[in-house]
């Protein structure tokens, strides 16, 4: 294994035609900084709508940190710099309402988070606070996105029981349905399997599959095979650059440059 | 319009939450900080009042040994020396802080290198139940378990600098011991590993490493306590005697900043010297509380670099 | 050989101080609960003291002393808890920052007596408030504010980010993050501190001496009107507490039974403060793992 430097101003990205596909989300020359540290430079991606697009890339490259920033998760610990285009809006400014915002671009974080409440609790509570108090349309809602997520069969019986008291796997797929209960326009995950065993990750895989029919969904993964699964496209990120974006089938068989070359062969990473 | 659009760029309910939210703590915050500055500037203002209005001499304030502020000398000056009060306020910190160190260190030694879980535990317990038991009562075991021990057993009345060193010793001991057992944790593990794998004994590894390197902390801790011995009041004013002259022994009856204080200010009227002359004294006490956190300041901006 | 013989004598001398300090404060529990215990009875709780006579009890201070830490605990803790959630969520890291954890550093280093002195000055004098319980609750509270301050601070600090994160990804407020998901999470350390820093003021005394006063009037108990002058809960009238009457018996009482009326008084504080000690370790603990929903 050799640390080759790459040509960052080699790179090879797609961008979509207009009246071809529909754009959910898009980003220009986006930049992040934590304090001196340019992690993210010159972000350009937009993501094509009902579609699965995978961030991959070696630990530190970035790619984390550039899905952080689509919902401005990294507001406290970052500076961010550029454009985020969300429904013709730049979201990354501060006349933007990120409250409302995150509310249509979800996230499900790397390590599951479930709230120390009830598994029905998890999923109501947000939308109680958004004002809504049908306890028919609640119920109704959380055997909804539990079907969606794939756990309604494994806890319909114990809606009342903590959360904390389900396994791994099962608590990252509460954390899902909990985050589809909003009715996203997007769902950001952060590397939302590398925590879980191989049944619970192929679960999850199934259940995104599932998903990407009624939401756009970006993915940061460490798993490469994960990646070419079940995306429909592929950003590689490398030091903070993105130097190939485009089909999935096209970013792993055929890639044009060399740093993505070297990474899906597997000599660094 | 596209109505999540309208939304994202309007004001919400979760937005007023967050005002209200950074409205109520920075009150909070403000509050606290509001009280600590009022305690400076009431009692700074009181206690300075000796000097700017009854215009006392501050160096004699500090030096004289005569304290009887309703009388005046023959210079027809009231009797402000504070300097028996100093001397018994430093005299029992001292004496308690250096009773309290080795038992201190031991103790905290014993539970982070030798004892079992159960041993630590049970120490760890008994450290938090000295921290609980009220200065009154400590007072109270003093005057009837320590004056009469001293009296019998080492002279004079039993009451002087010497009883409340004893009865401070207990008091210190429990923040002593347990700020020195946070900085024996904060030694890395493999620093005494290597020693032990060098061959070193046990009691050669605490000595020359553990001890070592957590130096600063230590001190730390021994400030804290002595912090606390000098503006502890009840405790010490029950065992001490409570004569505002220089102490000649050990054994004889003294005073301190805190005893006179809690003993004069209910004795005296608002405004006249004798009262302000206390408040120069709760001065006194505040500066010193200030010079102990600056001195834990120092200390640890020296640990760390 | 000489250098084993040193380790094993060092060793042992460590052995012997932890073992001397477990002896002192089983002397001090076991003096004060052997001198003290017998002295207490029903009538000791309930009745009035005496000043001149013996036989008096500790009814009106014990009460004084209780009424006392739920004041005290009714003004501190919203503040400490909007100032605790304030330094670990929103405070930002600049001068001003560092100022307030300054200022909030020193107040808990601060003398208690002197903490009193100017509770005195300004409630008692200046605000003509008089030896009041509401004097005395005010400067307990100033006493207390760092210690729950700090608590709070570190029991929301040990949530983990990722359930801050959690909140904040569904579009909650971070007020709503932090008062609807991370406190609950952080309430067995928080009322662990708070029962803890209880015991405390409880047995707290410097500071009450000139606000809440050394005076314990008699009170009705019959009358639960609090603007009534002898209504237990009259927030304007002096209040000795138990801590305060343990000293004062001692340093100028004149009852023949001072002693012995100190014994019990210490004994009921002692106890009192053992006990908060045992409920904070099982109320902190249940909690937790109610939370964790281990069972």
């Amino acid at each position: 294994m050799s640390i080759e430097k790459y040509d960052f101003n080699e790179k090879n990205i797609l961008h979509f035609k207009q009246d071809k596909h529909q754009i959910a989300i898009a980003t220009h020359v986006l930049q992040v900084y934590y304090g001196n540290k340019h992690a993210l430079v010159d972000g350009d991606l937009e993501f094509e709508r009902y579609r699965i697009t995978s961030l991959i890339g070696a630990s530190g490259s970035g790619k984390s940190t550039y899905l952080r920033s689509l919902n401005r998760m990294n507001d406290n610990v970052a500076k961010v710099e550029g454009k985020i285009i969300y429904r013709g809006l730049d979201v990354n400014s501060s006349k933007i309402n990120v409250y409302e915002m995150r509310k249509h671009i979800g996230m499900v974080f790397q390590r599951p988070n479930p709230f120390s409440k009830s598994i029905r609790a998890n999923i109501t509570f947000a939308l109680k606070e958004q004002g809504l108090k049908d306890k028919k349309k609640l119920d109704e809602i959380v055997e909804l996105s539990l079907k969606d997520a794939a756990l309604w069969d494994e806890v319909k019986d114990d809606l009342d029981k903590s959360a904390w008291s389900l396994s791994g796997g099962q608590q990252q797929r509460l954390c899902i349905a909990r985050t589809i209960a909003m009715k996203p326009d997007i769902l950001l995950l952060d590397e939302p399997a590398s925590a879980l065993d191989p049944i619970s990750t192929s679960k999850i895989e199934e259940t995104l599959v599932e998903l990407k029919k009624r939401y756009t969904i970006i993915i940061v993964t460490h798993n490469m095979q994960q990646a070419s699964r079940i995306s429909d496209y592929t950003a590689f990120f490398h030091m903070g650059h993105i130097l190939e974006y485009g089909k999935t089938k096209n970013v792993f068989t055929t890639p044009q440059i060399r740093a993505t070359n070297d990474y899906i062969s597997g000599n660094f990473g | 319009m596209d109505p999540i659009k309208k939304k994202i760029q309007s004001s919400s309910r979760e937005t007023r939450q967050d005002l209200l939210g950074k409205v109520i703590t920075y009150t909070c915050i403000a509050l606290i900080v509001l009280v600590v500055l009022s305690i400076f500037v009431f009692v700074a203002s009181k206690g300075m009042a000796t000097f700017f209005v009854n215009k006392a001499n501050f160096w004699d304030f500090l030096t004289g040994k005569n304290w009887n502020p309703s009388m005046v000398d023959s210079k027809g000056k009231p009797m402000l020396g504070a300097l028996p009060m100093i001397a018994g306020s430093f005299g029992v910190t001292i004496l308690a802080v250096l009773f309290a160190t080795p038992f201190a260190i031991g103790t905290a030694l014993y539970m982070t290198e030798i004892a079992s879980h159960k041993g630590e535990r049970i120490l760890q317990s008994v450290i938090e139940l000295l921290v609980g038991i009220p200065s009154v009562v400590y007072g109270f075991i003093g005057l009837s378990v320590i004056v009469p021990f001293v009296r019998n057993n080492i002279g004079g009345s039993g009451y002087g600098i010497l009883s409340g060193s004893f009865v401070l010793f207990v008091m210190v001991l429990p923040t002593v011991t347990s700020m020195t057992v946070d900085s024996l944790r904060a030694v890395p593990r493999f620093y005494k590993e290597a020693s032990l794998a060098l061959g070193a004994t046990k009691w050669q590894t605490i000595y020359k490493v553990i001890l070592r390197s957590s130096t600063s902390g230590i001190l730390t801790a021994i400030i804290f306590g002595m912090a606390r011995a000098f503006g502890e009041a009840l405790a010490v004013q029950m065992v001490i005697g409570n004569a505002a002259v220089m102490p000649t022994s050990l054994l004889s009856s003294a005073s301190t900043l805190t005893s006179v204080l809690t003993m004069g200010i209910g004795n005296t009227v608002m405004g006249t010297v004798a009262n302000n002359a206390l408040w120069s004294l709760a001065l006194i006490l505040l500066l010193m509380s200030l010079f102990f956190n600056i001195v834990v300041r120092l200390i640890g901006r020296k640990g760390r670099m | 050989m000489k250098i084993k013989l040193q380790n094993k004598i060092a060793i042992n001398i460590i052995r012997i101080i932890a073992a001397l300090v477990v002896v002192i404060l089983l002397f001090l529990l076991g003096d004060i609960l052997i001198s003290g215990v017998p002295h207490i009875s029903w009538h000791f709780l309930t009745s009035a003291s005496q000043s001149f006579a013996s036989g008096g009890g500790i009814g009106v201070q014990l009460f004084n002393s209780i009424y006392l830490l739920l004041l005290t605990l009714i003004i501190s803790f919203p503040i400490s808890l909007g100032a605790g959630i304030f330094l670990s969520e929103y405070a930002p890291k600049n001068i001003f920052t560092s100022i307030v954890r300054m200022a909030i550093e020193v107040l808990s280093s601060l003398p208690s007596v002197v903490v009193g002195l100017f509770g005195f000055l300004l409630f008692v004098v200046q605000f003509q408030m008089g030896f009041s319980i509401l004097s005395g609750a005010i400067a307990l509270t100033f006493f207390n504010l760092p210690l729950l301050t700090r608590n709070i601070e570190e029991s929301l600090r040990a949530v983990p980010d990722l359930q801050r994160e959690a909140g904040m990804a569904l579009g909650l407020s971070k007020w709503r993050t932090v008062t609807r998901v991370i406190l609950p999470e952080a309430l067995p350390g928080i009322i662990t501190g708070v029962v803890l820093g209880a015991g405390r003021v409880f047995g707290e005394a410097a500071a009450l001496i000139y606000t809440a006063g050394q005076s314990a009037t008699n009170i009705d108990f019959g009358n639960w009107n609090p603007f009534n002058a002898a209504s237990p809960l009259n927030l304007m009238r002096p209040a000795e507490t138990l801590a305060v009457h343990i000293w004062k018996i001692n340093s100028e009482g004149v009852m023949p039974d001072a002693s012995a009326v100190s014994a019990g008084a210490s004994a009921v504080l002692i106890i009192v403060v053992l006990l908060f000690n045992i409920f904070a370790r099982i109320i902190g603990n249940s909690l937790y793992r109610k939370l964790t929903a281990t069972k």
